[in-house]
């Protein structure tokens, strides 16, 4: 019997109960799918007694009760144990990355620098936060097999340890008056408050498929403007040890981006044509909205030090990104997702060597740099 | 070489694709005839014994292990099938950093093969012209 498909079949007859529908008693020699069944009344009750909750503990709470022992020797779709390894084989913790060896450069760069610094680490703490704490715990009810449930508790506790390790990098750098003032800025600037409020107002809403576009809009879209910066200071040799820190975010939230991403489109494979025509047009739409809203962000950010427009090509490029880890075709066209040379190879050093042996530009031989990361498995 | 018709009918390009899928839909858009190396190892295996180029996505990430999906190799394990192999092209992320791309680099020592291309997750259209092109022009060569 296959497990997850009662459990899955018990969502949806609770989803479909109406609210007002009355209370059956609950038979002593009940059985478990009657046990559930009262304890859900029960919990209807207690909303209808005037609880106030938001869609989203509404969902959380019904998913609550219906939550199983999981079994990790049954896999319904190896993609969540693949993903759930490749997060665990990634987990790192800020205290690890020698962040104190940036204080000397932090004191080269100037103060209006710093101030970027600082505030783009906020903004990027409140993504962060949002997502640990609504975001990814949104995702959990909505989920098809209980291993896309752990898979989401792991991405929401990574997300914590970001927010976390954006204040070790400031108690390194910072004093507690710029750390504060920062902190203000992030609650009072309007561009960034309005990127909040788009993907919680999502997180919070009713349609798990737009939730999940929303998701993968923020963690493969919205980040870039922040990321943009510590990428730009490696690639002059400035705080490379926060630059180390943030590849490692960069990492965790492109397996983020590309799982989320990935369910998001096995959701999407079973709905009728004129339904996911409707929810692609709804995502481009709400892509538009963002970097209408990230564009006068980072012109906020970064017209003062003269990077505002390559740091929009940057965003156009992981813009077609989040599109296709949603399984989208990529929006911008290549004349303007152009990103800096130098920012690419700050992300990878792969990226900017032309391995495009097919141009018949440069070395066409590249012998691989991989370091012993041999796997049992190879005969030869 | 008289590989010059392998454009027209011939598998040209050996591919593996996990449940994900973007790799194929690369290989989709690339419009020529290609084999996939079986995803199961109930399935039976791929033997290629034409020249080719194999596409593969980049597993992993960090320390690099587990870079090259398991199925591609027992695909290479097989002598025969290695013996074919003309060159590598590699999907992932930059976002992983040197990751990207890396099952490309792992091959392409391993089997003393170019590594002829890396894109990012199914391509943009620009990658997929420019890898016909390359593969055209490598055919004739």
């Amino acid at each position: 019997m296959d497990i997850q498909d009662t459990a899955a079949s018990a969502f949806d007859e609770l989803a479909a109960a109406s609210a007002v529908e009355t209370a059956a008693p609950a038979a002593s020699t009940a059985t478990a799918p009657e046990q559930l069944e009262a304890e859900r009344v029960a919990t209807e009750s207690a909303y209808a007694e005037g609880a106030q909750q938001t869609e989203a503990q509404q969902r959380q709470h019904k998913h609550n009760h219906l939550v199983q022992a999981i079994n990790w020797n049954r896999i319904e779709d190896e993609k969540d144990l693949e993903v759930w390894n490749r997060l665990v084989n990634n987990f790192w913790l800020p205290e690890k990355v020698p962040l104190s060896n940036d204080v000397q450069s932090w004191g080269t760069l100037t103060p209006e620098e710093r101030l970027l610094t600082m505030r783009v680490f906020t903004g990027l703490t409140l993504l962060d936060t949002i997502q640990g704490t609504v975001g990814a715990v949104s995702l959990i009810p909505d989920a098809l097999t209980p291993h896309e449930e752990a898979v989401y508790t792991n991405i929401a506790f990574m997300e914590s340890v970001h927010a976390k390790s954006y204040s070790s990098i400031f108690s390194t750098l910072a004093s507690t008056k710029e750390i504060d003032e920062a902190f203000r800025w992030s609650r009072e600037n309007p561009y960034l408050q309005r990127k909040a409020e788009i993907i919680v107002d999502y997180y919070e809403g009713d349609d798990p498929l737009k939730r999940k576009i929303a998701s993968t809009l923020l963690e493969s879209f919205l980040f870039y403007s922040g990321f943009y910066l510590p990428m730009h200071w490696s690639s002059r040799a400035k705080l490379t040890n926060t630059a180390d820190l943030i590849r490692l975010i960069i990492r965790d939230e492109a397996v983020h981006g590309y799982y989320i991403g990935y369910k998001f489109q096995k959701g999407f494979e079973l709905l009728p044509a004129d339904k996911q025509a409707e929810l692609k047009d709804y995502t481009y739409s709400l892509l538009y909205e963002l970097y209408e809203n990230e564009s006068k962000y980072t012109a906020e950010l970064y017209d003062p030090v003269g990077l505002t427009e390559d740091v929009k090509k940057f965003l156009h490029y992981n813009a077609n990104k989040a599109l296709m880890n949603l399984g989208f075709e990529p929006l911008f066209p290549q004349s303007v997702t152009d990103v800096n040379p130098a920012i690419l190879s700050a992300l990878s050093p792969n990226a900017d060597e032309n391995h495009d042996f097919f141009s018949g530009s440069g070395s066409s031989y590249v012998i691989g740099k991989a370091e012993a990361t041999e796997d049992e498995d190879w005969d030869f | 070489m008289s590989s010059a018709v392998l454009g027209a009918a011939v598998v040209d390009v050996v591919y593996f694709s996990s449940v994900s899928g973007n790799t194929a839909r690369f290989v989709e858009k690339l419009g020529r005839p290609a084999a996939r190396i079986p995803l199961y190892a109930s399935e039976p295996p791929l033997e290629q014994r034409e020249p080719y180029v194999l596409i593969v996505p980049t597993y992993g990430g960090g320390d690099g292990r587990g870079a090259v999906p398991k199925q591609v190799i027992r695909f290479l394990n097989d002598e025969q099938n290695r013996k074919h192999l003309r060159g590598v092209i590699s999907a992932g992320n930059t976002n992983f950093g040197a990751g990207y791309g890396l099952a490309g680099d792992i091959i392409a020592r391993k089997c003393d093969v170019p590594h002829l291309y890396r894109f990012e997750l199914f391509g943009t259209p620009d990658d997929v012209r420019v890898v016909n092109e390359g593969l055209d022009a490598l055919w004739r060569q």
